[in-house]
C-alpha cells in the first residue's frame, strides 16, 4: 500500500463483561479500497467492527482513523468521518424513506441548524446512489427486504463519511438482492473513492468483491491480503475446518471456493 | 420546516396546529371547571376573578384560592405525566413504557404513604416524599435492568413490573400497620384526588414542568435516534447512555411531582403521547404536544367526573384508572407487537 491505512488497530484487547473476544489484535484497513472481514461464527468480526467505530471501548490498545486516535474525537466529529451500519436497526413506525435517510445527517446538524441546504442535497445524493429516490415518500415498513436494506445504507451514505463499515449487509437477503448490495458497495468505492469495510459470510462473494481480505479466527488475524493470496485450501482447512477445492472463477478470475465437506475438529 | 439564513428548525405545521388547539381546549376546560361547584359562577365571573379583582370578594376568594389551584394542579400534573410517558415510551421502545406500568408511580406512592403513616407529614412533605420515592424506585429499577452499562427495552419494563409488585405489597402493609386515621388519609391519597388542592400542591409541579420540559426539548431528537438502536444512534454521534440517563431523570422527576401533587394517576402518561402521535403523525418523541395532551386529558377527566350525577366525590385517580385499564386492554388486543 502506498497511502497510509484508513484504519489501524494496534494491540487491541476486546471484551464484553467478562468474556474476552480478542487479545493483542493488530488490523490494518487500506485507504480507498474494499476490505472484507471473514471468519467463522463467533470469531469476533462484529466485535472488531464495533471497536473500529468506537462502539466498544477496547480494554487495551488503540484505534487510529487516518492516523488519529478515535478516542480523542468527539462523538459527532467521529460520526462525520466514519459511518457504521449495524446488523439490525429498527425503523420507527410509519416513518418515510426520506425521513429515515435524513436522520443520517444528525452529525452535521446543530440545535439551531436542523435542516440545511447541504442536508437536503446529501439526502438526495444518498437516495440516488442507492436507487431508492422514487421510494422517498413511501413508508419504510411497506418496503421489501432488499429495498429496506438499501434505505439503511442510504442513511449511512447521507452521513457523508469517507469511511464506511457495514456489518453483514447481505444477511436475510435473497441472492439477487445480495449482489445488488455488493455492487452498490463497489460503486461507492470505485465512483466516490470511499473506504468500504464489509463483514460477509459468503467466501466467493468476498473473493469477488474484496480488494483486501482480513480473515479472523478466535480473535486473532489468521491471514490478511489480496483474495488470491489469502484464500487457499490450507487456510480454509485451518480457519473454517472446511475441506475444499479452490479454483479460478471462470467468469471473474477471482478465487472460487468449492466446499467438499466440513471437518469436525477431532478429525481435522 | 423553518429556515432563515443558516438557522433552520424542523417543525411540522400539523404538530403546531394540534398543540395550539390542545392548549386552547385545556384553557377552556379549565375555565368551565371553575364555574362548577356549590357557588355557581358564569364564565365572565370566573375570568374576571382570575385576571383582575372582580369587585366581588367572595368570587375572588373562591376562584383564586380554591378553584384556580385545582385547575392549575390538574393541567400541570397532566402535562408532567404526558411528558414522562413520552420519555419512557421512547427509552423503552415500547408503548407500555409509562411510569405507572413500570413502577415509578407505585414507588412515589410508597414515599408518600411513609410520610403520611410514619411521619404524619403535611402536604408539601408528602409531595417531597413522593418525588423521593419515585427517584429511589427509578434508581433501583435502572440498576437492576442494567447490563454491560446499557439499559432500555423489555428488561426495563419487566424489571419495573417486578419492582412495582413488591412496592404494591409494601404499600398495603404500611396501610395496615398505621393507625386508622392515618391509614384513612393515606388511602384517600392513594385514590388520587384533585379535591381540596391548594397552591402548596399546585406550585411544585407547575415549576417542575416549566423548568424540566425546556431541558427535555433539545434531547428529543437524540431520543428518536436512540429508538432506532443503540449502535446506530451512537455511530451517528449520540452519547447514548448519557442521554438516556438524563431523559429518565427528567421523566422520573416529572412523574414524582405529578404524583406528589395529585396522588397516583393512571392512564395519562400511557395514553397522552400515543394520542398525540396518532393525531399529528409526528415521528419523533413528542414533548410540548404530549404535555398539552396530558394537561387536557386530566382536566377533561376531572371536569367529566364532577359533572357525573353522583353525590359522593369520585376520586380522579380511580376514574383514570378504569379508563386506562380499558384502554390498555384494547391496545393489547389490537397490537401487532407489544
Amino acid at each position: 500500500m502506498t497511502s497510509p491505512p484508513a484504519l489501524e488497530a494496534a494491540h487491541l484487547t476486546l471484551a464484553y463483561e467478562s468474556r474476552q473476544v480478542a487479545h493483542d489484535l493488530d488490523v490494518s484497513i487500506p485507504d480507498g479500497a474494499v476490505t472484507v472481514i471473514l471468519g467463522p461464527n463467533a470469531c469476533g468480526k462484529s466485535t472488531l467492527l464495533r471497536a473500529l467505530a468506537r462502539l466498544l471501548r477496547p480494554k487495551t490498545g488503540q484505534v487510529l482513523l487516518h492516523g488519529q486516535d478515535v478516542q480523542r474525537l468527539t462523538p459527532k466529529e467521529l460520526a462525520r468521518r466514519l459511518g457504521l451500519l449495524p446488523q439490525s436497526s429498527a425503523a420507527p413506525a410509519g416513518i418515510t424513506v426520506a425521513d429515515l435517510v435524513g436522520r443520517g445527517r444528525f452529525p452535521h446538524q446543530r440545535m439551531l441548524r436542523q435542516w440545511s441546504h447541504e442536508d437536503e442535497a446529501a439526502v438526495a445524493r444518498a437516495l440516488a446512489a442507492t436507487g431508492v429516490a422514487e421510494l422517498a415518500d413511501r413508508a419504510v415498513e411497506e418496503l421489501s427486504g432488499g429495498q429496506r436494506q438499501r434505505v439503511w445504507i442510504a442513511l449511512i451514505l447521507a452521513q457523508e463519511t469517507p469511511v464506511l463499515l457495514l456489518d453483514e449487509p447481505t444477511t436475510y437477503l435473497d441472492i439477487s438482492h445480495q449482489l445488488e448490495v455488493l455492487e452498490l458497495c463497489r460503486r461507492l468505492n470505485r465512483d466516490q473513492g470511499r473506504t468500504v469495510v464489509l463483514v460477509l459470510h459468503d467466501l466467493n462473494q468476498a473473493a469477488r468483491y474484496a480488494d483486501h481480505l482480513v480473515v479472523l479466527r478466535d480473535g486473532t488475524v489468521a491471514a490478511t491480503g489480496a483474495p488470491k493470496t489469502v484464500l487457499t485450501e490450507q487456510l480454509l482447512h485451518d480457519v473454517f475446518r472446511l475441506e475444499a477445492r479452490v479454483i479460478t472463477d471462470p467468469v471473474f478470475g477471482t478465487p472460487l471456493v468449492i466446499p467438499i465437506a466440513a471437518r469436525d475438529s477431532a478429525a481435522g | 420546516m423553518w429556515r432563515v439564513g443558516h438557522t433552520s428548525l424542523v417543525i411540522s405545521p400539523r404538530l403546531v396546529t394540534i398543540t395550539v388547539v390542545l392548549l386552547v381546549v385545556g384553557a377552556a376546560l379549565g375555565v368551565t371547571a371553575m364555574t362548577l361547584g356549590t357557588l355557581r359562577l358564569s364564565f365572565g365571573e370566573v375570568i374576571a376573578a382570575v385576571v383582575d379583582t372582580s369587585g366581588n370578594a367572595q368570587h375572588d376568594r373562591v376562584v383564586r384560592s380554591l378553584r384556580l389551584p385545582r385547575v392549575v394542579t390538574a393541567i400541570f400534573a397532566g402535562a408532567a405525566l404526558g411528558v414522562s410517558g413520552a420519555i419512557f415510551q421512547s427509552v423503552s421502545r415500547n408503548a407500555l413504557g409509562s411510569p405507572d406500568v413500570i413502577g415509578f408511580t407505585t414507588g412515589a406512592a410508597t414515599g408518600a404513604i411513609v410520610q403520611i403513616v410514619v411521619f404524619q407529614a403535611d402536604a408539601l412533605q408528602v409531595s417531597l416524599g413522593a418525588v423521593a420515592g419515585g427517584l429511589l424506585t427509578a434508581a433501583v429499577v435502572y440498576l437492576l435492568s442494567r447490563r454491560a452499562g446499557v439499559t432500555g427495552g423489555y428488561r426495563l419494563i419487566l424489571t419495573g413490573i417486578g419492582v412495582s409488585a413488591v412496592l404494591g405489597a409494601v404499600n398495603g402493609l404500611l396501610l395496615v400497620t398505621g393507625d386508622l386515621d392515618q391509614a384513612f388519609t393515606a388511602n384517600l391519597w392513594l385514590s388520587g384526588s384533585l379535591d381540596a388542592r391548594s397552591w402548596t400542591h399546585a406550585l411544585p409541579v407547575t415549576v417542575g414542568v416549566l423548568v424540566v420540559v425546556p431541558l427535555v426539548l433539545p434531547l428529543a431528537r437524540r431520543a428518536s435516534l436512540i429508538e432506532m438502536g443503540d449502535d446506530l444512534a451512537q455511530q451517528l454521534g449520540v452519547r447514548v447512555e448519557r442521554t438516556r440517563v438524563l431523559l429518565m431523570l427528567a421523566a422520573v422527576a416529572l412523574a414524582g411531582l405529578a404524583t406528589g401533587a395529585a396522588g397516583p394517576i393512571a392512564f395519562i402518561a400511557l395514553a397522552a403521547p400515543q394520542l398525540v402521535v396518532r393525531l399529528t403523525g409526528w415521528r419523533r418523541m413528542p414533548v410540548v404536544s404530549a404535555a398539552a395532551m396530558g394537561g387536557c386529558l386530566l382536566m377533561l377527566a376531572d371536569t367529566v367526573t364532577r359533572l357525573l350525577p353522583i353525590t359522593a366525590a369520585v376520586p380522579i385517580g380511580r376514574v383514570t384508572g378504569i379508563i386506562g385499564g380499558l384502554y390498555l386492554i384494547w391496545m393489547l388486543t389490537r397490537a401487532k407487537q407489544v
